[in-house]
């Protein structure tokens, strides 16, 4: 027993556990799942379908912070990726072109890569402290983003570009998206020696350097890699809304994202990370906005709620330290 | 004789178990420079810290000007006379000179800082020990010998009773040195009592007064400089090794052949003065010498971790820029720092992963080792060197000393080096441990392998190696093959007096 | 060969040479740049001078504090919702949201320093709480109408030329003063610096650490709620979403003005000049009338980029070779 309580996902899986309880307390159908037209409805599903975007940032945020990083400049990523896309479908004489979305999502991504291989660089490369490296980008890059919509929301009516936010055999087509990106993160960082390798730089890295482990090819891979799930993540929006939105788009993402990081057992000063934990993580906080929603609070209040789980989380390890020293100088 | 300004008596402290200083007496008496000088472990720092207030210890009393003292901060320490300065400036590099003189007593006019008078105040108490200087220039501007003359500046200006010097000058270059001494010895004049600490036999012997030699935790003694021999010392410092070590097997075997590195001329300013060394396939080459005498240098020389500003390296009769780890590991070298844990494990790693860790990093992050390999190599090198608990998925964190240094042993000969550099890696483990890394060492070198060992024991580098080379303050002195006739006593006598054999 | 002295201004003396140059170019450029225009620099971002001041200490003791805007957003909101709502006096009520400023800056501090929590970490749940509770007391701005908040916001003071400046214009140079003053010529100041030099350093020279760190985040706190009640001011309302970025832009002119933000280095003058370039790069964009709002980030951004790279050049430099 005692070791089902020691796993690390333990108390994280009884918070979304009670989240839930929460709202099938207030809305008893809560748990239900219908099917409407072929394809499923129900809270849950509206969690998995608002949640995957976070749950992407989050997972190239894990990385990043596991190698002792940080990046602040994914909602700026976000905004960009979405307005590349929609940008370019908007200019297209077939909106409804499967090929002209099939570059757009490619030049989404693209952009979304370069973007992250300049904080990788910088930080890696050039030495900048990466909150300081990243601030650059969070504050150009929704700049950025304007000036590519022309600080208009580009709306778009593209029946292949949808799809992303669409439903595939019943399922939300972003739950799989997401699903597939967590299994391909998981299979590249433990079936390769990524994850081992990132987990040394982030754990010591002077250590690092002694084995010869060239830890900066490691971080920019890092860093592209969070800016990369940033920008499916950020096509994802703006195919839900089926418009770019630069001012707003990806707002606040990076704070969440973060939040749902440290939630899942990763430690801000790198070294060991956990995909699970942060899956859950982001769930939590999905949940957490869902469950605001449901107790009738406006949407904007859940910052309160999410600051009181910042502070329970930043207490816990303050709490156990102060447990284990009563311990050690009882025995 | 005058009244000691400062006694200790009985000085104990323990930590979790372990104990760090038993029982010991320390004097200092007003105007003059008291060396304090012992091995690692022996004790030096932990007393330092109870001087200044950093630890409290478990038994014993300080007296200062003949009243019972207790010290229970460095802050409190500072008001009651006793004034630190440290191997790093503990100073703030970016205010000016005359802020780090002052702060926290700056001069005030009607409550605010009175500027004009306190960077005239600075520039006298800075001339006072000889230093001409622009005192509103940030102290970063100025060399680190310079920071080191205006902590102490500082220092003085704060309480003048006793100044404890820990380690000043291993970073200063002899010119450098030369005019600490000087500030030294007008402080002497003015009636400072100087605590100081360093690991160079010279320095002592030029400068200090009184010696009191610390050895695992104990007083070794307490002599008047000039009534010391150096042989002398430097036997109270390293002691009698420890007995109770399984005898080892004859391995002498004389080295032939071309070297499988040689370093020609290699050096690194502040650090180590340009030496030659050879190590053959075959060979254990072991590095004796005080610490702070340049061993470590050596080795991360050899490695790449630092890099050499003179000379060049030979790996099998070919130059090889060794600029980096990556550049000498790809050479086939190994390196074991002494500093297991900031430079050598992972801690929140398991043991398994530490172990492959730098095979891994060789193989880059494309291609993993498959998971049978790993387990092989991992289960392979436990059994071998016995590490334990052969539980491969703990925390390298949870294991003991030895068991630690044997995991990062593992992780080297994972990668099969044909050079194997060593640094203190028998130190802080237990006995049994100890008997079987040396063995290991024997085993290795006989399969091929050469060694570098780097060791503070003098009778571990005198069992292992085939030649030894003696170091002394920053030089690689002397380089003699190991013989019946060399004993720990021939070592030492080339540590004291810095001769080539 | 520059003095060390010099060099540690390089990047002040940088930002007061291209704050110069946008000045001249706007007066040759635009008919309408007049004296008045250098005011209304003043008059446009007197909050963000004052938030950039409390981060200034912050950064240079060399911390951070992302909860900036969202606690300037809070204090207008609470104001408005207590003038108004409940019928407070007005001028009780500012006095009210400057102590909750402060107290919450303490509160921040006390967690960063005692509980040995990343001040990144901290202050965001600072910014999530404050910002949250916001739309708490209302998802809609509350618009205040009273004669004393209505009198400072008008009042204005003829200077020469037919041009004028606010009231609370003057209340922002004002802060400037005093913060100056306090970093300069109080011991707080210089402990400040000492902090963020090196906080190991700062403890053996017997710098009173924890005092320092919490008062700095006071001071954060304070400035932060006072540019809320500069906000008020300028707009006679209450906003939920007001101050959302303020940090960065902070931040962004604190950089720019020359702190480095690792701490120890910098001062509120220079910050003063990062704000005026701030504020000049939105004065031309908006009299060049062609280029839009957006370009103010990408600028921003950009000044960040290059200011950040200058002082890394510069660190680099000053860093003697590794022993």
């Amino acid at each position: 027993m005692s070791s089902v309580i020691r796993h690390r996902l333990f108390w994280p899986l009884v918070a979304l556990a009670l989240l839930l309880l929460v709202n099938l307390f207030k809305k008893p159908d809560f748990f239900a799942i219908s099917v409407i037209n072929g394809n499923l409805h129900g809270s849950l599903i509206d969690i998995a379908l608002n949640g995957a975007p976070l749950m992407l940032v989050a997972l190239g945020m894990t990385l990043v912070i596991a190698t002792g990083g940080i990046d602040l400049s994914v909602g700026s990523v976000v905004a960009i990726s979405g307005a590349i896309a929609c940008f370019y479908i908007s200019g297209q004489p077939d909106q409804n072109s499967l090929s002209a979305v099939l570059i757009a999502v490619a030049l989404a991504l693209a952009a979304s890569l370069v973007l992250g291989a300049w904080n990788g660089v910088l930080v890696a490369r050039f030495g900048i402290q990466p909150i300081i490296a990243t601030l650059i980008l969070l504050v150009a890059g929704r700049g950025i983003a304007q000036l590519i919509t022309s600080g208009q929301i580009i709306t778009i009516n593209s029946a292949p570009y949808k799809i992303i936010s669409g439903f595939w055999l019943g399922l939300p087509v972003v739950v799989p998206i997401a699903a597939v990106m967590v299994g391909f993160t998981a299979l590249l960082t433990r079936r390769t020696a990524l994850g081992l390798l990132v987990e040394s730089v982030g754990g010591n890295a002077e250590a690092s350097r002694l084995v010869g482990i060239r830890s900066a090819t490691l971080k920019i891979m890092a860093y592209g890699f969070s800016a990369l799930c940033a920008g499916i993540a950020g096509l994802m929006v703006s195919s839900n809304i089926s418009a770019a939105d630069g001012n707003s788009a990806g707002l606040w993402i990076e704070l969440d994202a973060i939040l749902a990081v440290v939630i899942g057992g990763t430690s801000l000063l790198g070294g060991r990370f956990y995909l699970g934990g942060t899956v859950i993580g982001a769930l939590i906080i999905q949940s957490l906005t869902t469950t605001i929603l449901t107790m009738g609070v406006p949407s904007q209040g859940t910052m309160v709620f999410k600051a009181v789980v910042v502070i329970i989380v930043c207490l816990l390890p303050v709490i156990r330290k102060v447990r284990s020293t009563r311990v050690e100088a009882t025995s | 004789m005058t009244e000691p300004v400062l006694e200790m008596k009985g000085i104990s402290k323990e930590f979790s178990g372990a104990r760090a200083l038993v029982g010991v007496d320390f004097r200092l008496f007003p105007g003059e420079i008291h060396a304090l000088m012992g091995e690692n472990g022996a004790g030096k720092s932990t007393l330092i810290k109870v001087l200044t207030g950093v630890y409290h210890p478990d038994a014993g009393q300080v007296t200062l000007d003949g009243e019972v003292v207790r010290i229970t901060s460095p802050l409190q320490a500072q008001k009651a006379g006793i004034s630190t300065v440290y191997q790093e400036v503990n100073l703030c590099t970016n205010l000016s000179v005359a802020e780090n003189v002052f702060l926290g007593r700056e001069p005030r006019r009607m409550g605010a800082i009175h500027w004009a008078r306190m960077r005239s105040d600075a520039a006298q108490l800075v001339r006072r020990v000889g230093l001409e200087l622009d005192v509103s220039a940030p102290l970063g501007s100025y060399p680190l010998a310079i920071q080191q003359l205006v902590a102490i500046v500082r220092a003085v200006a704060i309480s003048a009773k006793v100044l404890i010097l820990d380690e000043p000058t291993s970073s200063l270059d002899r010119s450098e040195v030369e005019q600490l001494f000087a500030v030294m010895r007008r402080l002497k004049e003015q009636g400072v009592a100087i605590l100081f600490v360093t690991h160079f036999l010279e320095q002592v012997y030029e400068i200090c007064d009184r010696v009191t030699i610390l050895r695992n935790g104990a007083l070794v003694g307490e002599h008047m400089v000039a009534e010391l021999e150096r042989k002398r010392l430097v036997q109270l410092m390293i002691g009698k090794a420890l007995g109770e070590l399984e005898e080892l097997t004859e391995h002498i075997r004389p080295a032939v052949g071309k070297a499988m590195i040689r370093a020609e001329g290699l050096g690194r300013n502040g650090a180590i003065a340009p030496f030659n060394l050879d190590v053959h396939a075959g060979e254990v080459v072991g590095l004796a010498g005080l610490l702070g005498s340049g061993r470590t240098e050596v080795a991360r020389l050899l490695f790449g971790a630092d890099h050499a500003d003179s000379g060049k390296v030979l790996i099998d009769g070919e130059p090889a820029n060794l600029r980096t780890p990556n550049a000498a590991i790809e050479r086939s070298i190994a390196f074991c720092s002494e500093n297991r844990r900031a430079e050598g494990l992972v801690p929140e790693l398991s043991v398994r992963e530490n172990m492959i860790l730098a095979l891994q990093a060789a193989r880059g992050w494309t291609r993993p080792l498959s998971t049978e390999k790993r387990d092989e190599l991992v289960a392979r090198y436990m059994k071998a060197l016995d590490i334990r608990p052969s539980n491969p998925d703990l925390p390298v964190s949870s294991l003991s000393g030895g068991n630690q240094q044997k995991v990062l042993l593992a992780r080297w000969l994972i990668t099969q080096p044909r050079l194997l550099i060593l640094d203190e890696p028998t130190r802080g483990i237990d006995i049994g441990a100890k008997t079987e890394i040396q063995k290991l060492v024997v085993e290795l070198s006989e399969g091929g392998m050469a060694v570098l060992f780097i060791s503070a024991e003098l009778e571990e580098v005198l069992r292992l190696s085939h030649t030894i080379g003696v170091l002394r303050d920053r030089q690689l002195v002397s380089q003699i093959a190991n013989a019946p006739e060399i004993n720990a006593d021939r070592i030492m006598e080339i540590i004291a007096s810095g001769a080539p054999a | 060969m520059m003095s060390p002295a010099m060099r540690r201004r390089l990047p002040a003396v940088v930002t007061a040479t291209l704050l110069v140059a946008m000045i001249v170019s706007g007066y040759l450029r635009y008919p309408k740049f007049d004296g008045q225009a250098i005011y209304d620099l003043f008059i446009d971002n007197g909050f963000l001078l004052v938030a950039a001041i409390g981060a200034t200490f912050v950064i240079l003791s060399g911390g951070i504090d992302l909860s900036v805007g969202a606690v300037a957003g809070f204090s207008t909101m609470f104001a408005a919702w207590l003038i108004v709502r409940q019928g407070w006096t007005s001028w009780l009520v500012i006095l009210i949201v400057l102590a909750i400023g402060t107290l919450a800056g303490l509160l921040m501090g006390a967690a960063i320093h005692y509980l040995e929590i990343q001040p990144f970490i901290v202050t965001l749940a600072g910014l999530f709480l404050f910002r949250g509770l916001c739309f708490v007391i209302d998802d809609n701005s509350i618009s205040i109408r009273d004669p004393f908040i209505a009198g400072i916001a008008e009042a204005r003071f003829q200077l020469p030329g037919g041009t004028s400046i606010t009231l609370s214009a003057f209340i922002a140079i004002a802060v400037l003063a005093v913060a100056a003053y306090v970093l300069h010529y109080m011991r707080f100041g210089r402990q400040v610096y000492a902090l963020g030099g090196s906080e190991q350093s700062a403890l053996l020279m017997g710098v009173p650490v924890a005092r320092t760190k919490l008062a700095v985040y006071a001071v954060s706190g304070f400035c932060s709620a006072f540019a809320g009640v500069l906000y008020i001011f300028y707009i006679q309302s209450g906003d939920p979403s007001i101050g959302v970025g303020l940090e960065l832009d902070a931040i962004a002119a604190v950089v720019i003005g020359g702190t480095l933000l690792t701490g120890g280095t910098g001062t509120v003058l220079g910050t003063l000049l990062g704000v005026l370039v701030f504020g000049m790069v939105k004065t031309i964009l908006n009299f060049e009338g062609t280029l839009s709002s957006w370009w103010v980030r990408i600028f921003v951004g950009s000044l960040l980029l290059a200011f950040i790279l200058l002082q890394r050049l510069m660190v680099a430099r000053k860093t003697p070779a590794p022993a």
